[in-house]
């Protein structure tokens, strides 16, 4: 294969890289009198059609000698993390010009987001290893550039919990690496299938120390400790885009590792990691749930909502592991629709707080009178996060759970049971939220409306959430598509 | 008696073992920095291990791919180290310390 076959694979990533390079060039060349932001969202633009041409073309095939793949599932997640990265960057128009750095945040969002792109394509230990290095180092920076003294220290918890992980996941890395001896996921799956009992230990040692490595990705119980901090310390639009691009990343690439490269189901060691998934599940969304509970500050309680909801997507791992063949699919479609509910609730709060000046829940109060749009978006989203009909969040819960019903297996069943009752819990904070928002008297009757860039994005996260909860076919279908692939 | 895998996979675990105790247990930034440090070494030493020892590579060719890890993981290193330390000296010029401790406006 030429090498413009090969750079062909990896356009859209390559079209966010050259487009990071671009920003920072044009405003070392005129400083200030770039429009960084226009560029950024023409960067974004050129990958979505790329990403578009990928998979109405039917371009598929690996790269890079083996490296790098283009597949249903890998174009899913680069729609998944284009549509973040320009709902994020729409959304901070008004945010990014408040601070000195804006050309330096608005490449690092391009760097990252093509890096999860490149995430989301690898299926090799090395190729897994710097992407997933490449997009953290950069929202490490992203995290602490508004240079303030809670962003400073968001920044260096962030950063210093992500190197103890990556270490961890090297660690594992490096004994998968050492039995299976490649470093290709399907090589690896070979290895695994051959059942070698002898070889059980070393392979779960192996396993957690991945599993650890990645579960600060995804944020869930216990290596979530940096959520609460970060996604309160942070800018909102970088907690934003952590909380969406990056945990569908992680998500993503263990769906990969532990899928493809531990098989799923099938293999001796399947229902060793099916129980560490489900007691990750459960935690997460208890501890989630419950420290959500207490929160006063909206960044915070979103914080722990979001360590919750990847508490429900690893019960959808947990049913895939058990050998669901709905599992993988489940998995997709609640990362699909949590990327639009989270979102729109993300970016809700970042207009909102931007002008009250506050991102305290009692701040809200009133909203409903204050900006009718931006009440009802943000209650639509927390509606969804409840997984109340109709909304998406809803059928995503349905999906997951029946999925994991359907596997048979008791402690399955009763990990379903923990997430209803978590759900119950989860709804006494978000409705609470919509409480305030509609029924307690606003402190200031001085009404405002988001810019209408802000609007954009949030027009679509709220038609994304209505649509697929009224006609969920279209995300069920394109999710299913891409969960075959793995098999 | 020659010195084989098992030995180095021992050595290995120790310094994995001594730099995770170093980057939790220790309350300033720049020695979490020493124990994640140590950490990744005990990764590149048995990364050469497996490379020169492993039973599990069909030729040297499939080993090499354990020399080109530690040149990516040495690299890596070092661009979170650059990261690490200029976070650190941000937070050091706003609060005049990089004790993790005293680093707590967020709790809850």
């Amino acid at each position: 294969m030429n090498w413009q076959d090969q750079f062909h694979l990896i356009g859209p990533a390559l079209a966010l890289f050259i487009g990071a390079g671009v920003v920072l060039a044009a405003d070392i060349t005129r400083p200030g009198r770039v429009p960084v932001w226009g560029l950024t969202l023409i960067a974004i633009a050129i990958a979505g059609l790329y990403t578009l041409w990928h998979s109405v073309t039917g371009t598929r095939g690996a790269a890079f000698d083996g490296a790098i793949v283009v597949d249903d599932f890998s174009i899913f997640f680069a729609f998944v993390i284009v549509t973040t990265a320009a709902a994020v960057t729409l959304a901070s128009r008004d945010w990014a010009v408040t601070f000195d750095q804006t050309p330096e945040f608005f490449a690092l969002l391009l760097v990252s987001a093509g890096a999860m792109l490149v995430l989301a394509q690898s299926v090799d230990l090395i190729m897994i290893f710097i992407a997933l290095e490449t997009t953290s180092i950069a929202q490490f920076v992203m995290a602490g550039i508004a240079r303030d003294d809670r962003g400073s220290e968001a920044g260096l918890k962030y950063l210093l919990t992500g190197a103890v992980a990556a270490a961890v996941l090297l660690y594992g890395f490096v004994f998968l690496w050492g039995l299976a001896g490649t470093t290709e996921l399907a090589g690896i799956a070979a290895f695994v299938a051959q059942g070698d009992e002898a070889l059980r230990l070393p392979l779960m040692l192996a396993f957690v120390l991945v599993a650890a490595g990645f579960g600060f990705k995804m944020a869930i119980v216990p290596f979530h400790a940096w959520v609460p901090d970060v996604y309160q310390g942070a800018p909102i639009p970088v907690a934003s885009f952590l909380s969406v691009a990056s945990k569908a990343a992680g998500f993503a690439v263990v769906l990969r590792v532990f899928y493809v490269g531990l098989g799923g189901g099938g293999t001796f060691i399947a229902d060793d990691w099916a129980i560490m998934f489900g007691v990750f599940a459960a935690a997460s969304m208890l501890f989630g749930n419950l420290g959500a509970l207490l929160q006063t500050n909206v960044k915070r309680l979103l914080g722990y909502s979001s360590i919750a909801q990847a508490g429900n997507i690893a019960v959808g791992l947990a049913a895939v592991a058990a050998g669901s063949t709905l599992g993988p699919s489940g998995v997709l479609f609640f990362i699909g629709t949590y990327v639009a509910t989270n979102l729109g609730a993300f970016l809700t709060v970042l207009v909102v707080s931007q002008r009250l000046g506050s991102d305290e829940l009692s701040a809200y109060a009133g909203l409903i009178r204050r900006s009718p749009v931006a009440a009802s978006i943000l209650a639509l989203c927390l509606l969804s996060l409840t997984g109340i009909p109709p909304t998406a969040g809803f059928i995503a819960k349905v999906y997951v759970f029946n999925a994991a019903v359907r596997t048979d297996e008791m402690w399955l069943v009763a990990l379903v049971a923990i997430a209803v009752v978590n759900t119950a819990i989860s709804a006494y904070y978000y409705l609470r939220w919509v409480r305030t928002m509609i029924l307690d008297a606003p402190a200031d009757e001085s009404s405002f409306a988001p810019s209408y860039a802000a609007q954009a994005a949030l027009a679509a996260a709220a038609i994304g959430v209505i649509f697929v909860g009224l006609i969920p076919t279209p995300l069920m279908a394109a999710a299913q598509r891409a969960a075959e692939v793995l098999q | 008696m020659s010195v084989e895998l098992g030995h180095y996979m021992a050595v290995s675990g120790v310094i994995f073992g001594i730099g995770i105790v170093v980057a939790l247990g220790k309350r300033n930034a720049v020695a979490v920095l020493m124990g994640v440090e140590l950490m990744l070494n005990a990764v590149n030493l048995l990364l050469l291990a497996f490379a020169r020892f492993g039973a599990a590579f069909a030729d040297d060719a499939a080993a090499l791919s354990g020399h080109v890890f530690v040149v990516f993981v040495l690299t890596v290193a070092a661009a979170e180290a650059a990261v690490v330390l200029a976070m650190a000296v941000l937070v050091y010029r706003r609060r005049e310390t990089v004790e993790l401790d005293r680093i707590n406006l967020m709790r809850w």
